[in-house]
């Protein structure tokens, strides 16, 4: 199971994250999350996050998911709509079962953050023999 | 019409900028009603300099072969299908909040654009397309005699 933690930083789409040097906003990516037998699967999207920016850290049972975005506007021109805002994503969530770091799979592509988070060895349901006496 | 107005530093309510950008957007293209949220995927933003225009749009976890754009005169369509999602008995889900399925999206263009010198980009999620004006569309300065 993985349980979400709201941090200060990611409450609230489009809040300023403190940078002042940077008129960045910070927005809360969208999630997939599924279980299969032994591994939890997270997909984040970041749009407009190239793979080198994209950092994932995972601090006892505390995994944050974090993306700087580039900024993609084109250059020299004046801006006419906007829709959406671009931003940096921040995501934090808690595991409730021991993850084999080891095994950890990261991948980014087009825009989305796959994690593969297989569960510890020790974690997985045991048999136990009951030995007679 | 009901007017509802959102103060610009109040940040409780996420989609009061999305919702105040999609009217603006609408009155400047002449479009009639407002429509919801859920109507108009994806959600796109636009740049334009003297003769070109450049609009972009979000669309994580297509691939440019899942993207299909075409234009007309002065509408451009998207139109696009997000690959299936992994199912099977033994997968437990427990966050589903990324899009899924078929979207469909025509925008009005400010200009008829030169449909022989379309740009588009796909990298990261981000899609980028690039339209010029064409030669014979663009505004000519003429020139006022004396007698």
């Amino acid at each position: 199971m993985v349980q979400e933690l709201t941090t200060q930083e990611a409450r609230g789409v489009g809040a300023s994250n403190g940078e002042t040097n940077r008129r960045a906003m910070t927005f809360t990516p969208a999630v997939d999350i599924f279980e299969t037998n032994k591994t939890t699967v997270i997909m984040a999207d970041m749009p407009g996050v190239s793979a080198d920016d994209v950092d994932v850290t995972l601090e006892h049972l505390v995994l944050t998911l974090r993306g700087k975005v580039k900024p993609y506007a084109p250059e020299g021109y004046r801006q006419l709509s906007s829709e959406y805002l671009i931003g940096d994503y921040v995501r934090v969530f808690t595991l409730s079962d021991e993850i084999d770091q080891a095994k950890i799979n990261a991948e980014f592509k087009n825009g989305v953050l796959r994690l593969e988070l297989p569960r510890a060895p020790e974690t997985q349901p045991k048999k136990i023999s009951v030995k007679a006496a | 019409m009901l007017q509802t107005v959102f103060s610009p530093l109040n940040t409780s309510d996420p989609f009061a900028d999305m919702r105040r950008m999609q009217s603006a957007m609408s009155r400047l293209f002449g479009g009639g009603a407002v429509l919801g949220p859920s109507a108009t995927y994806p959600a796109v933003n636009f740049w334009a300099d003297q003769d070109s225009i450049v609009m972009t749009a979000e669309l994580p976890g297509l691939t440019e072969k899942d993207i299909e754009l075409t234009v007309k005169d002065t509408v451009l369509t998207i139109r696009g299908t997000y690959p299936q999602a992994k199912s099977g008995d033994d997968v437990v889900w427990h966050r589903r909040e990324r899009p899924e399925g078929t979207f469909l999206r025509s925008v009005e263009l400010p200009f008829r654009v030169n449909p022989e010198h379309i740009d588009a980009r796909f990298e990261n999620g981000v899609l980028t397309v690039e339209m010029q004006r064409p030669e014979d569309d663009k505004p000519k300065r003429i020139k006022i005699k004396t007698t």
